[in-house]
């Protein structure tokens, strides 16, 4: 009897200029399947520099570049369809967990008439897998169906980025599918920033509510600069308008897994707590010795971070 | 606009530390707070500010679950929904199931918007609405902090990685929301006795032709590995000789 591989399809999210370091990610995840077969598809308006950048992450097989004016944006009405017109023949298909991925994937999945198995943090079998529930307080083994395509988001924190040694082949296929106009980019509103990204910075430090201003922040940022790390925020600062949410890091923002996380002025809440639990060592300082943030640091300092935080960018920076 | 579709899912409130049983069959219900999933309030409660902007002029609230659900739908009538609709399921659904559910209520009632929270603070998924707005055929604008209406289409702002995205949708359309749309109302009381007049119509996932899915096979639930507390240093000069111990500065 002959085994059927895996043949998966990664779809890569890009900003129109580079692949999102996601997609790297997603390969890894598929890398877990054995013997799998991996294809990246890259839809853009014209793709020729992303398709080549998606050819040289390593253990890809092939990649399909499908070039389309309704692609300029990437918004997931228009995607999923597409997405479904290539599905044919792949055993899985994997988009990061992302906000693209999470936008764009349960709408593939409905298309083809499955559940989405969310979140992907570990792979047990071909159709088994391991995800967080209950903001990571539980996780929870599933197994989709085996005659079904599987369709999964990943999580990017649970893996490292495959290498960029490869020079697989480039498809150039046509879009065969009816593209919706129901739903339009209007704008997108970045904080632009030199700093190194939240979601892939090896160090990042992340100010709370004891900041109690978006001026006081500055203190985070020098520190931040000092250490060549990405700024994060728990939710309170962000509610607090504070910072804008693209920094905030938890159940509902990124969640991210640097090798170094310095918590400032943050208490802890699960909800944070979730987002930094794939760190490598992770600092607390805070004035409440008692704030739950210390039961899972490596490392605390119990005092005022307006005295602190500037001592140690000073000692850092010497 | 007429009618807005509210989904208000029960769930364990957000303030539970969740327990994973020993049997490894799922965590720990009993006993256990139970409350409308804070996404779905402030689901509900955007609804409301939009009927009270006079954009819209019914807002009706359903739940997919237990007959356990009432309490969450009637909280939802008090907080100002006009009526509710549960569809009984006693065990589970999955995702796709819920969103053929979603879909048949849409085909009998033909609102203008359905309005669902981004995720489930159970089970995670984040996957309803989009599912939903495929089978619908129909728009979808998720993580939204902020929607406008215009005539036959809106705009809805969306929290996504980068920063704030802006897109254009046709309505009917799929609107799930983040956490900084709105701030939900509390319920005052006159509220909870005027909600008990409100009517609440209980269905079946047959009247509605509906037929589970199978949907992913749960094996098993188990702890997630704790940190476990770590040092604490006196000051400054300790914190940086504890991170260059650890070759991080």
């Amino acid at each position: 009897m002959s085994k059927v591989l895996p043949k998966v399809l990664v779809i890569a999210e890009h900003d129109g200029t580079s692949i999102n370091p996601s997609t790297a990610k997603c390969v890894a995840c598929a890398g877990g399947l054995d013997e799998a077969e991996i294809h990246v598809v890259v839809f853009s308006d014209s793709g020729d520099e992303l398709a080549a950048a998606a050819a040289r992450l390593d253990s890809v097989g092939k990649v399909l570049q499908v070039d389309h004016a309704a692609s300029e944006h990437l918004l997931a009405a228009a995607l999923a369809p597409q997405v479904v017109a290539l599905s044919e023949g792949y055993s899985h298909i994997f988009g990061p967990s992302t906000t693209f991925g999470k936008d764009l994937m349960p709408r593939v999945a409905a298309l083809l008439n499955v559940n989405q198995v969310s979140d992907v943090m570990s792979i047990e079998g071909s159709h088994r897998f391991k995800r967080p529930v209950y903001a990571g307080n539980a996780i929870l083994t599933v197994e989709a169906p085996g005659d079904r395509p599987v369709v999964a988001t990943v999580r990017s924190a649970s893996y490292q980025a495959v290498g960029n040694d490869n020079d697989a082949p480039v498809d150039k296929i046509p879009v065969e599918a009816a593209i919706p106009e129901h739903t339009r980019f209007v704008a997108l509103k970045t904080g632009k920033s030199d700093r190194p990204d939240l979601q892939t910075a090896s160090t990042v430090v992340s100010g709370g509510r004891a900041l109690g201003g978006a001026e006081n922040f500055d203190i985070i940022f020098k520190l931040a600069d000092a250490l060549g790390a990405a700024v994060g925020a728990s939710r309170a600062a962000v509610d607090a308008g504070y910072v804008p949410n693209e920094m905030q890091v938890g159940q509902t923002g990124k969640i991210i897994a640097p090798d170094l996380y310095i918590a400032v002025g943050i208490s802890g809440a699960i909800q944070h707590l979730t987002g930094i639990k794939d760190a490598g060592t992770i600092v607390a300082i805070n004035k409440d010795a008692e704030a739950p943030i210390f039961e899972i640091a490596d490392i605390g300092l119990v005092g005022d971070l307006f005295t602190i935080v500037p001592e140690l960018a000073e000692a850092l920076r010497k | 606009m007429e009618k807005i579709l509210v989904g208000l899912k029960r769930v364990v409130d957000f303030n539970v530390r969740v327990r994973v049983k020993s049997d490894g069959s799922g965590v720990e219900t009993d006993g256990v707070k139970m409350s409308i999933n804070p996404f779905d309030e402030i689901a509900l409660e955007e609804a409301l500010r939009i009927r009270e902007r006079g954009e819209a002029t019914e807002i009706v609230a359903v739940s997919i679950g237990s007959s356990e659900a009432q309490q969450q739908l009637r909280t939802g009538l008090a907080m100002g929904a006009d009526r509710a609709i549960l569809v009984v399921a006693e065990s589970p659904l999955d995702q796709l199931t819920i969103s053929r559910v979603f879909l048949a209520l849409v085909d009998r009632e033909k609102p203008d918007l359905v309005l669902l929270g981004k995720q489930a603070i159970d089970n995670d998924n984040n996957q309803t609405g989009q599912m939903l707005a495929a089978l619908w055929e129909r728009p979808q604008a998720t993580f939204a902090s902020k929607i406008e209406f215009s005539g036959s289409t809106a705009k809805a702002t969306r929290e996504v990685d980068a920063g704030l995205e802006t897109i254009e949708i046709d309505l009917p359309a799929v609107v799930t929301t983040d956490l900084r749309l709105n701030e939900p109302r509390y319920v005052k009381l006159p509220d909870i006795m005027k909600a008990k007049k409100k009517p609440l119509d209980q269905i079946t996932l047959a009247e509605l032709g509906v037929e589970p899915s199978g949907g992913l096979r749960e094996i098993s639930y188990e702890a997630p590995p704790q940190r476990s507390r770590g040092v604490i240093v006196n000051d400054v000069a300790g914190l940086i000789a504890a991170l260059n111990a650890k070759g991080l500065v």
